[in-house]
């Protein structure tokens, strides 16, 4: 392989030079699409549309990745027409026929973005001016997200977020062209609030550990605000290193704090550590203040919470969807994606494929491809019937606004799947907020090319 | 009062487990000169003995029970481990005791690999160039890392301590303070014990074996040591084995304090690195040394009331004190003159 | 050296240079078999380039293995994308800022760092920039804008532009007087620096100052025992290869602005060691081959997932085809880690001194090892041991 690319090198490039001299003058063209004087770039020539799904397949997140292009495989089966349907028979209203989108057939394409933001961007990047994606999809976090949007903003092509919970992504780095189903953190801190009282009280001291980036500062900040609306004092907020893997010496200090619920702004790995930790200083056998101590992890993800083990027992957070959810969407989604894999899905692979099939609805509705009119056709799109309850795409920052699930570690899990039980599905009306606190602007539809 | 009784047992606990970690790092790098950018994958594939037997001993019969369908339309699995099924209570006790037990398959396994990487690829770069020598040993980091991840994935995989051992000793009490003042978890205590006495053992055996005296003589000059007759190639071979096993079981003992996932290496990597280094090139003492001070500090640079007159002092600590080390003391702690100044 | 000097070059090294720049200005060209020949590879081909030759002009030359030049990258970025949110669109100034900026850094972490030799240097300058990740993670978020990275706003003054151009609708994109720094145009100037620099390092490598450094890799210490001080010397090279770094960064900002705190980390350090150690150390060419290989791996094998291998092999019957499928799958896609891993083992195993001493074993091969142009290239790049 190495030979390939290394000894014969000068040879092979002497006779490519020689060709290359002579086609220098149209080589240009065949790369860049503009030339054909296409409205919009890569607007789909042949039978089929591709769409680019861009997940992180090596590092931390990698199972989380893998369960994405689960999700999106079966949403391209769906959309072609193959498979049980899904959510396609459940999804209200719908315009998709199982005939791919708008009569072309769905074909796709995969990168890694390592969860970090400048391979996010070189493999969107690739997905776009080299295998001709229509629009991107995917990842794992709220940095690459953000990366991406921008990214997508300025090529003219459309992003539908997968898993980021930042209040900024659909907040001060909102873009015409992102599109966000997931919950941020600002609905995690109204849904968990009022909860919180319920089962806590409202006389309490809270102690946050905060992972020390964008994302876990807005989550701090949405539960600091929420928990202190509700009567709650904040004793410290402790920011802590990404990563740190040994959190001891952030948990001692909250021994002796005099605080009586630890609010662990952490998620991934950083979760799981800390999590784990925490339980092991004793803290849950804690009594401060005449009460039983608590520990509150914000954002919630079971395929992540498998690695706490028994430690998550207990413990409350909300999370964007879970799949023991009743309702005809959710169940059809779990059916079709346990029948084909064997084990249910995870919150991560819900939200894309609830994404990819929006895109595609979008399309019909518009009846094209031209990305400004398919953002005109999600921005303030109603729909219902693919969990979470009635939603709706809001136009000013291309949040969906729905139902967030509350939900606590299951004390006695009858799988390994079963690691959560809902405690409370919160309206979607408690945790809507006005879309100009966040700041931000959006961005024009039409971007030159 | 108790807050800083409290860092100081974090940062002792802190620097035990560094000082191991880095311990095997000291006799491969320190000692026999190769820059072994696989340290961390040997810890990480010391942790993933412990998943293995856990995974072994909780293997589950599983019956399917067509009666209730699962979600998705198959039939609910009703699992029972065999081990239990098998022995009983004892095997509850095995499963219950598999973190430690696994110190008994990890010392084997990882004696198994680090020999398999010495002949079949470390020995053949003992002469070659330091950078040769990164690049082969990450390389196979990299696969090492790779084929676990095949096996087990990419989520971390918690593995819980002995039962008798979760929760947290109050040593406040032990020492007359008032109860619950000064808690910590009993499993630390352990890790912090089984690393003095790893540490310990290492030296003694270095110091007062024949086996010993003579690498260390072979490090000292390996010419000569070859000249009088002696095998000095079977004796590094051991070596590696042995800082392999080292790293392994430091890997193991970790398992509940860090559910480990195939990543872990690379995250203690730079780390161990740190602390060889700021100890001293070919100094066992000088890395444990490095290991309780970089822990100790680390642990006190993290308190609100350091981090508030030095925002971020807890991210770049060991990194600032490497430095300011290095600059004081050029060959760290206690380093020997000319090894890897080259 | 004066201006005669520098043009005065062996006709080998002419030579070099002239088919050094054909290969690049061709890439989109030959590039087009291997499916990489699409603007943001070729961009990364180019600038992963300038990278990898910058950091040999000090590993290469004087031995010194830096562990944190990804830090001066990340400095280059960052203040490539300032200069745009500040002042102008245009690559220039910022390529400019950043090229100083990330010299001035150089400057003060190398003559920190050189104070110490071996792993000794190699620690500290991990420590260096492991600091500057950290911080620019998390403290320095103001500046860096933490974990999201620093991107272009619309809100942005842009001193400069906002004389000549009025209100736009949307994101300014670089442009180099009008033409714009995305796409083919900005693969082309990436590679003109890529060249541009490609020859100072090959004037660097027969100068003077190139054997000074050459003598000090060979033996430090009896050049210091002379009574010659070195490191002025050193810390030259220490800086020169930042800027180098720092033009890399600045480009990166300038074909896609946006600049991320984990360009900045150990990870990406330790690649830009691999690609050089890969290619081949103190090689004129091997760091740029190594640096290809390693992008191309990074960004190609990663794409080929299983409905691409399906496509593949198609043409075999079903059953041999799954297996085929299956086997390849743990190499390419998810899986790409393993096969760079495995090349790092195999390459430095059966090449001591990387892929650029299997390209002198194919050369002798073919000439009978005889003396012509070649062969008399390959001397220079013979490797010395780092110690």
């Amino acid at each position: 392989m190495t030979e390939r690319n290394d000894g014969p090198s000068r040879r092979r490039v002497l006779k490519g030079a020689a060709a290359g001299l002579v086609t220098a003058g149209i080589a240009p063209t065949i790369i860049t699409s503009r030339a054909y004087g296409q409205e919009y770039r890569n607007k789909p020539s042949g039978d089929t549309v591709t769409l680019g799904f861009n997940v992180p397949q090596t590092g931390p997140y990698a199972d989380e990745g893998a369960d994405e292009l689960r999700a999106y495989e079966l949403a391209v089966e769906h959309l072609n027409g193959e498979g049980d349907g899904g959510m396609l028979n459940t999804m209200q209203p719908s315009n998709l026929k199982g005939n791919g989108i708008l009569g072309k057939k769905v074909a796709y394409v995969t990168g890694d973005t390592q969860t970090k933001s400048d391979a996010a961007r070189a493999s969107a990047k690739r997905m776009i001016e080299k295998d001709g994606a229509l629009m991107i999809t995917g990842g794992s976090s709220s940095g690459v997200a953000v990366a991406v949007q921008g990214l997508c903003q300025e090529m003219g092509t459309i992003f539908m977020a997968g898993l980021t919970h930042s209040n900024d992504t659909t907040g001060k780095d909102k873009r015409r062209y992102g599109f966000r189903h997931f919950f941020n953190a600002y609905m995690s801190g109204a849904a968990l609030g009022p909860v919180l009282a319920d089962e806590y009280g409202t006389e309490r001291r809270a102690y946050h550990l905060t992972a020390d980036y964008n994302w876990g500062w807005t989550q701090e900040e949405s539960m600091k605000n929420a928990t202190e609306a509700l009567g709650w004092e904040t004793v410290n907020t402790v920011k802590t290193p990404v990563g740190a893997g040994d959190f001891s010496q952030y948990i001692t200090p909250v021994l002796n704090s005099g605080a009586d619920v630890l609010i662990l702004n952490h998620y991934g790995r950083d979760m799981v550590n800390s999590l784990t930790q925490a339980v092991q200083f004793g803290l849950r056998d804690k009594q401060v203040n005449g009460k039983d101590f608590q520990i509150v992890v914000p954002l919630f993800s079971r395929l992540m919470a498998q690695g706490a083990g028994d430690n998550i027992k207990g413990i409350l957070g909300s999370t964007n969807w879970n799949w023991s959810l009743q309702d005809a969407g959710s169940q059809a989604f779990v059916k079709s994606f346990g029948a084909k894999y064997g084990f249910p899905p995870s919150m991560a692979a819900h939200t894309c494929y609830v994404q990819a099939l929006l895109y595609a609805d979008a399309c019909e509705r518009a009846g094209t491809f031209y990305p400004p009119d398919v953002i005109r056709a999600l921005e303030g799109h109603k729909f219902d019937g693919m969990g979470n309850g009635p939603t709706e795409y809001r136009a000013e920052d291309h949040q969906c606004f729905k139902d967030v699930l509350v939900v606590r570690g299951n004390e006695n899990p009858t799988s390994q799947f079963d690691l959560l039980n809902v405690v409370q599905q919160v309206p979607r009306s408690q945790v809507e907020y006005d879309a100009s606190i966040f700041g931000g602007e959006l961005g024009p539809y039409e971007v030159s090319m | 009062m108790d807050a800083i009784l409290l860092q100081l047992l974090n940062g002792l606990d802190k620097g035990g487990a560094y000082a191991l970690i880095a311990l095997g790092l000291t006799l491969v790098f320190g000692t026999l000169g190769v820059v072994n950018f696989a340290h961390g994958a040997l810890f990480m594939l010391g942790a993933f003995c412990a998943v293995t037997l856990r995974k072994l001993l909780t293997l589950e019969q599983v019956v399917l029970d067509t009666e209730n369908l699962t979600a998705w339309g198959t039939p609910t699995e009703i699992r029972t481990p065999y081990v239990e099924a098998w022995f009983g209570d004892f095997g509850a006790v095995l499963v219950n005791y598999s973190v430690p037990l696994a110190i008994l398959l990890a010392i084997p396994v990882m004696l198994a690999v680090g020999v398999a990487m010495e002949r079949g690829l470390i020995k053949h770069f003992y002469r070659r160039p330091h950078a040769e020598q990164i690049l082969v040993t990450f390389g196979l980091a990299i696969v090492l890392q790779e084929i676990i991840k095949h096996f087990f994935g990419a989520n971390p995989i918690p593995q819980p301590m002995p039962e008798n051992f979760s929760g947290a000793a109050d040593i406040g009490v032990m020492l007359g303070m008032d109860p619950n003042v000064i808690v910590y978890p009993w499993w630390r205590l352990v890790y912090f014990a089984f690393s003095v006495i790893v540490i310990g053992a290492v030296f003694a055996f270095l110091q007062f074996t024949t086996f010993g005296m003579v690498v260390r003589a072979g490090m000292a000059d390996r010419e000569t040591v070859g000249l009088i007759g002696i095998d000095i190639d079977k004796r590094f071979t051991a070596m590696f084995g042995l800082a392999a096993v080292v790293a392994g079981v430091a890997g193991v003992m970790y398992t509940p304090l860090l559910p480990p996932d195939y990543h872990l290496g690379m995250d203690f990597l730079v780390l161990t690195f740190v602390v060889v280094v700021v100890g001293g090139m070919g100094s066992l003492p000088g890395a444990v040394a490095a290991g309780f001070l970089l822990g100790i500090l680390q642990s006190f640079a993290s308190m609100t009331e350091v981090k508030a007159i030095i925002p971020g002092i807890d991210q770049i600590i060991i990194y600032l004190v490497a430095v300011i080390i290095l600059l004081v003391r050029p060959r760290g702690l206690m380093g020997r003159k000319g090894v890897m100044e080259s | 050296m004066n201006l005669q000097g520098i043009f005065s070059m062996s006709r080998k090294d002419l030579t070099t240079l002239v088919i050094f720049s054909i290969v690049v200005l061709a890439l989109p060209i030959w590039l087009q078999p291997f499916g990489a020949a699409y603007p943001d590879l070729m961009q990364r081909f180019a600038i992963f380039g300038i990278l990898a030759i910058g950091f040999n002009i000090l590993f290469g030359l004087t031995g010194y293995l830096s562990f944190g030049h990804a830090a001066f990258l990340g400095v280059g970025s960052y203040t490539a994308v300032w200069t745009f949110k500040l002042f102008s669109m245009n690559p220039i100034p910022a390529l400019f800022f950043a090229v100083i900026m990330s010299g001035l850094f150089a400057f003060i972490i190398g003559f920190v760092s050189l104070r110490r030799s071996g792993i000794y240097f190699s620690i500290l300058t991990l420590a260096f920039a492991q600091m500057s990740y950290n911080l620019a993670y998390s403290v320095l978020t103001p500046i860096t804008n933490g974990e999201t990275g620093l991107q272009l706003e619309s809100s942005d003054p842009r001193i400069i532009d906002s004389m000549f151009v009025g209100e736009q609708a949307g994101l300014p994109v670089s442009n180099f007087f009008g033409l714009e720094m995305s796409g083919i145009p900005g693969f082309y100037f990436c590679a003109i620096f890529l060249i541009i620099g490609f020859f100072i390092t090959q004037r660097i490598f027969a100068s003077p100052f190139g054997m000074m450094l050459r003598g000090i890799k060979s033996n430090q210490t009896r050049m210091n025992y002379t009574g010659f001080n070195t490191r002025p010397y050193t810390l030259t090279a220490f800086v020169i290869s930042g800027m180098y770094a720092g033009l890399a960064g600045g480009l990166m900002a300038v074909t896609d602005p946006l600049a991320g705190a984990e360009r900045m980390q150990w990870t990406a350090s330790g690649e830009i060691v691999l690609m050089t150690i890969l290619g081949g150390v103190g090689t004129l060419l091997g760091p740029i081959v190594g640096a290809w290989l390693i992008k191309y791996f990074e960004n190609i094998f990663s794409s080929f997932n299983e409905n691409v291998l399906h496509n593949l092999f198609g043409f075999l019957p079903d059953g041999v085809e799954s297996v085929v499928v299956e086997i390849t799958s743990m190499f390419v896609g998810e899986g790409w880690h393993l096969t760079l891993g495995l090349v790092f083992v195999l390459v430095v195993t059966f090449l001591p001194g990387g892929i650029m001493e299997g390209y002198r074993r194919i050369t002798a091969m073919f000439t009978g090892g005889g003396g012509d142009g070649k062969k008399a290239n390959a001397d220079d790049k013979q490797t010395q041991p780092a110690e």
